[in-house]
């Protein structure tokens, strides 16, 4: 109901938005909830689990019962708390957790049957017989669960992440947060204010206290007005600090979008990570309940509500309202519902030492027992001594006290203090380094302590910034008493309920200590209590407190259960705005990108680079056909491909050698000017790290190569190895992997594409290199090969690659040769035995794959003691091998060896298969692999295995060598 | 001449967007100079530029020399002169050079760099990353930025920077 003259909405404006199909109207300004209200809607939703109807409890963002999906043109988003989505135009939504429709909800039959599904009916009913857990529980289970739909489509929504820093971040904008930013902001700090409404001014906007003799709300506009004109200020509304992290680094949710029309590009939400010197946590309090029968009927609510929704909206749930209360600040409410017309009939006071109220029926010593009305509550039964009478009311406001939001100061593993005075917990000083506590989150509910609070601890922040001061007249206010007398449950036989958003009642908590789960850590997870969308925040503490009470053992003693970010709930696209599609990982392109792209090659992602795959020609329906064609390209005349994705890092100084000596296992440094070395880098544990060539380019100049996968790995580890062990060397290094374009030219016509190219004979040999000008750009010549034919590398400044890359493919193709692609590249190397990460991926050690000769004798290097530690070499390693099947059959990698005629068990494996390939040139399947004992054993057959595809081969065992094994080709 | 052709890492044109413009720019020569322990006093003497402090930059004329990590600079300009008691690897092609100039780009970085850049002063210079990618960030006058970030990555910062300056076009149009 609408209540004219009252509420901050904007009545010129005037807002039509759909609730399940029906067409409401409401005002700018106006929440999901305070318009479904003004149109009279009771119920709003159903319960978790026994799907009781239910209403709007609160008017913030711990709302456990009005969770409804609001249904936009890219999005459906579910569990969005009706009390705080603000209206729009055209606004569309769905209530949730209901079939076939709010009004008549078929698995109500939950609440009918309630008495056989307490907590723990889960664990106990669906125990047996056991083969009905996966084919009918489970599916039933899935079905029931869960609140709210996906639309099964991916969320096509703009979302954005940021950063923000600032002297001073001050979370909530009640009374305590405005006085610490006013004060600090008028010292000069960098401040932020931050507070989830869409206004600044948090409960002054709902009480109606006096600031200075004036309505607060005129304090708040000026102080508002302020902070808005000041440099160093940022105000930043309809963000939810969400959690307290490392180094005074918080997350924080800004509703960007989420309150008006879909824009083009304009984001639904930001996800902030908000870096202070320090911070003020000034997060208000939040209402608690008191558990008696059916107290969640809807139009039973909290007490603090009513006046947000009469003074910010303009709108009352009801035309008789009652108030349930222990405490003192029931009192304002129920004058201002009086003054704006709406009929109070009684405040019902647990306390009998409680203060009359002018012009009000108070009943004292007295207690709310039961709620009625399925729908919408109708009446309320009032015991008071040993008498019970009956109240015909639409609306009951509780309040069972106030627990100070104090989430955040737990984040970091910070444990709240239970105050007797206070009946609540209160957060400890220091829980969260450089954060102060003001306010009602601090456990002052008064206006005036909660000015008075803030400015001290902006002047405390202030100084621990070394900004001054910060001295500020404190405005005049009341300083109204709370007066709180504990009640967590009324008794009586009924359902009572904690945590409405899980169906959780006082016999359940009861139930849980009685079976044993008396820790309260145990009793949430017996119960599911605190373990719904509002994580508890509406029933943590009375659960507690009704726990203590059935275990006798109070509630210092009970505990809290952990309090963990984010404080509200956070939607996974924000937190992982720009991360869909192309955004998941930064793209590497070689400079032949587009030229291969122009092929119709298909491009695979090789850790960050994308290379071609192969190079279909007009005809070849398979990948197999075009890689065989490359293969057989290369071993006959000529192939050009990419490899400026290889690691290329400038090593120089004086004592360069005698650190790659160090670094590499084998002896680099007598390699003489103009040549190229093979080399092997262990890790500290002995096991191969990489490998790759080193160049000498002078005298004190070496280029090294690393592969593909470990370019970055082995940066890091010289980085290491540099700055651990030998930091006073005179050698530098730099990648410059991303200056060259590279790129291989190889088979029995290489020399004579280089020749074209360069106009004359490279004259090279084998394992050498040289600068040379291609086209008059300078570059660089290597005679390296990783496909066992005569191969060069020619490199250029990138800048040149796409056109010499371009240039080479055309006069490869002239020849008859032509472009190959990673399939054909990875066959090559394979019919040459020669290794990739497939082979060293981190296990074996330079003795399995063949090289332990490449370790030096003469010299130290990282790894050599490791890699000589008993178990390192002998026949118990399982070392490289070839094998060919015995038929043609293809043979997987990822496969297992088996001795023929053994059980096909774990430990009777004998090895592995690392990489597998058809070969063109010997026309088999090949593969590459790991066998005990493996060089000792070929001519064996063996079994190879892959149970996952379904392949057994038997296979003989060969030398990994299958072409040209004594190098005749390469050393041409 | 050389007859191949050289092609930048983008070669895209300029996107201006809420008065901020992105736009690819061609920084010449960049050599990294790395001198040798203890010889940073001798380099600085060799070149006529002191070897900058960590987040400097020294300039002279148009020579500038970026401090770009440990014991390593960027100079950008000249050729370098040879025998330099320090190691110096052309970097000219490594690198992508991208300008943010205009009136975002201070809100537009803030979705990407995890640093402050509000007060930034012409001649600083950061190491940082750009979501995933690694970033060296020159700060220029009037909060224009040159953001050099590896150049087989360019495409993915574009992406990610014009993405950004479309978010905060969207929140300035809608006040």
């Amino acid at each position: 109901m609408r209540i004219d003259g009252k509420g901050r909405i904007d009545r010129t404006r005037p807002v039509t938005f759909r609730f399940d199909g029906c067409t409401y109207a409401g005002y700018k300004g106006d929440t999901l909830a305070s318009a479904l209200i003004a149109n009279d809607v009771r119920v709003v939703g159903r319960s978790f689990k026994y799907h009781r109807p239910r209403g709007i409890l609160t008017a913030g963002s711990e709302e456990p019962n009005a969770l409804v999906e609001i249904i936009g043109p890219s999005n459906q988003t579910p569990n969005t708390r009706a009390t705080v989505q603000e209206l729009f135009e055209g606004l569309e939504v769905r209530s949730q957790n209901r079939w076939p429709s709010l009004g008549f909800d078929l698995l109500e039959v939950n609440d009918l049957v309630a008495p056989f599904l307490s907590a723990g009916f889960y664990y106990k009913t669906f125990m047996w017989p056991r083969r009905f857990w996966e084919g009918l529980y489970e599916p039933l289970i899935r079905r029931a669960a869960g609140l709210g739909s996906l639309s099964g489509r991916h969320d096509e929504g703009v979302y954005e992440k940021a950063w923000a820093h600032c002297d001073m971040l001050v979370i909530g904008a009640g009374p305590a947060g405005l006085m610490t930013a006013l004060t600090a902001a008028r010292a000069g700090a960098d401040v932020i204010l931050a507070d989830e409404s869409s206004e600044l001014g948090g409960r002054l906007l709902s009480d109606e206290a006096e600031i200075d003799g004036a309505p607060a709300v005129e304090w708040v506009a000026g102080v508002v007005a302020e902070l808005t004109s000041m440099p160093n200020v940022r105000l930043m509304t309809r963000t939810s600090v969400t959690g307290a992290y490392d180094d005074g680094t918080f997350g924080a949710l800004e509703r960007v979008g989420l309150h008006r029309r879909p824009r083009p590009n304009l984001p639904r939400e930001c996800f902030w990570r908000i870096v202070a010197k320090r911070s003020v946590l000034a997060a208000g309090a939040l209402e608690r309940s008191v558990a008696f029968e059916d107290n969640d009927r809807p139009g039973v609510m909290m007490a603090s509500s009513l006046p947000t929704y009469l003074n910010r909206y303009g709108v009352v749930p009801g035309k008789r309202i009652a108030l349930f209360t222990n405490n003192d600040s029931a009192r304002a409410t129920a004058r201002s519902l009086m003054a704006a017309g709406v009929e109070v009939a009684a405040i019902i006071d647990s306390r009998t030492d409680a203060p009359d109220e002018p012009g009000m029926v108070v009943h004292k010593g007295a207690q709310v027992v039961r709620a009625r009305g399925r729908m919408g509550l109708r009446e309320i039964t009032i015991a008071k001594g040993g008498t019970q009478t009956r109240l015909e009311v639409d609306c009951l406001g509780v309040s069972g006290g106030w627990n100070p939001t104090l989430h955040l100061t737990c984040h970091m593993n910070g444990r709240p203090r239970w105050s007797d005075e206070l009946a609540a917990f209160v957060p400890n000083e220091g829980a969260i380094p450089g954060m102060m506590v003001a306010g009602a989150a601090n456990g002052t509910f008064s206006t005036h302590g909660c000015l008075a609070a803030g400015a001290e601890a902006a002047r405390a922040s202030l100084e621990a910034l070394g900004l001054g001061s910060g001295a500020v007249d404190l405005p005049q206010t009341t300083d109204a008493p709370y007066n709180i007398a504990p009640l967590w449950q009324v008794p009586g036989k009924g359902r009572a309920w904690l945590d409405f958003a899980n169906d959780v009642t006082v016999k359940d908590v009861a139930l849980s200590a009685q079976e044993g789960f008396r820790s309260v850590e145990h009793m949430k997870r017996y119960t599911t209590q605190g373990m719904a969308p509002d994580q508890g925040k509406n029933s943590n503490v009375a659960a507690l407190a009704v726990l203590a009470d059935a275990t006798g053992r109070g509630i210092v003693q009970t505990g809290t259960t952990t309090f963990r970010p984010p404080y509200t709930p956070v939607s996974i696209a924000a937190m992982g705005a720009g991360g869909r599609g192309d955004g998941f990982a930064p793209q590497r392109f070689l400079t032949s990108d587009q030229a291969s792209r122009d092929r119709g090659a298909p491009m695979i992602e090789t850790g960050l680079w994308y290379r071609p795959s192969y190079f279909p020609k007009p005809g070849e329906t398979t990948w197999r056909e075009a890689c065989d064609r490359e293969v057989s390209m290369v071993r006959s005349s000529v192939g050009v491909t990419d490899v400026s994705t290889l690691g290329k890092i400038d090593i120089q100084g004086p004592d360069a050698g005698r650190f790659l000596d160090f670094v590499y296992s084998n002896t680099v440094s007598t390699l003489p000017l103009g040549r190229v070395r093979y080399g092997l880098m262990l890790r500290e544990d002995g096991h191969v790290l990489d490998d790759g060539t080193c160049a000498r380019l002078g005298e004190d100049h070496w280029l090294m190569t690393t592969t593909t996968a470990a370019a970055g790995l082995v940066m890091r580890h010289l980085d290491f190895v540099q700055q651990a062990f030998c930091a006073r060397w005179r050698v530098r290094f730099a990648s410059v992997t991303e200056t060259w374009a590279q790129f291989a030219v190889a088979g029995p016509l290489a020399r004579d594409l280089i020749t074209s190219e360069l106009g004359r004979a490279p004259g090279l040999p084998f394992m050498g290199c040289t600068t040379v000008t291609v086209q008059g750009v300078q570059g660089r010549l290597f005679r390296i090969s990783f496909s066992g034919e005569e191969g060069y590398e020619i490199a250029v400044p990138t800048r040149y690659g796409e056109a010499l890359f371009r240039d080479l493919t055309a006069r490869a193709e002239t020849m008859g040769g032509g472009l190959y692609g990673m399939e054909a590249l990875n066959v090559l190397r394979i019919e040459k035995g020669f290794i990739t990460h497939a082979e060293i991926h981190g296990r074996t050690t330079a003795f399995d794959i063949g090289m332990e000769r490449m370790v030096s004798a003469k010299k130290d290097c990282i790894g050599k003691a490791a890699a000589a530690r008993p178990g390192m070499t002998g026949p118990e390693r399982e070392q490289l091998v070839g094998l060919t099947p015995l038929t043609d059959s293809p043979v997987t990698a990822g496969a297992y060896l088996f001795a023929q005629g053994v059980a096909l068990t774990r430990e009777n494996s004998a090895g592995y298969i690392t990489s597998v390939g058809y070969s063109p040139t010997i026309q088999s399947h090949l593969a590459l692999g790991f066998l005990k004992d493996g060089r000792a054993r070929h001519g064996e057959t063996l079994r190879l295995i892959d149970r996952l595809r379904g392949v057994d081969v038997l296979c003989a065992v060969v030398d990994p060598v299958f072409h040209d094994p004594k190098g005749e080709k390469l050393r041409a | 001449m050389p007859d191949l052709i050289a092609k930048s890492a983008l070669g895209f044109a300029p996107f201006t967007l809420a008065g901020t413009t992105l736009a690819e720019v061609d920084m010449g020569q960049i050599t990294a100079i790395a001198p040798f322990p203890g010889q940073s006093e001798a380099l600085s003497r060799a070149l006529g530029m002191a070897f900058p402090a960590p987040g400097a930059v020294t300039q002279s004329g148009d020579a500038r020399l970026v401090w770009a990590g440990r014991d390593i600079a960027f100079l950008i300009g000249p050729v370098p002169p040879d025998g330099l008691p320090a190691a110096v690897t052309d970097q000219s092609d490594g690198w992508v050079s991208l300008a943010l100039t205009g009136a975002c780009t201070v809100d537009v970085l803030a979705r990407l760099v995890p640093l402050d850049l509000r007060a930034a002063q012409s001649g600083q210079v950061f190491r940082t990353a750009l979501n995933h990618l690694p970033l060296i960030v020159l700060v220029g006058i009037e909060r224009s930025f040159t953001l050099l970030t590896y150049r087989s990555m360019a495409k993915t910062a574009w992406h990610e920077i014009t993405e950004a300056m479309v978010k905060v076009g969207a929140r300035a149009a809608t006040g």
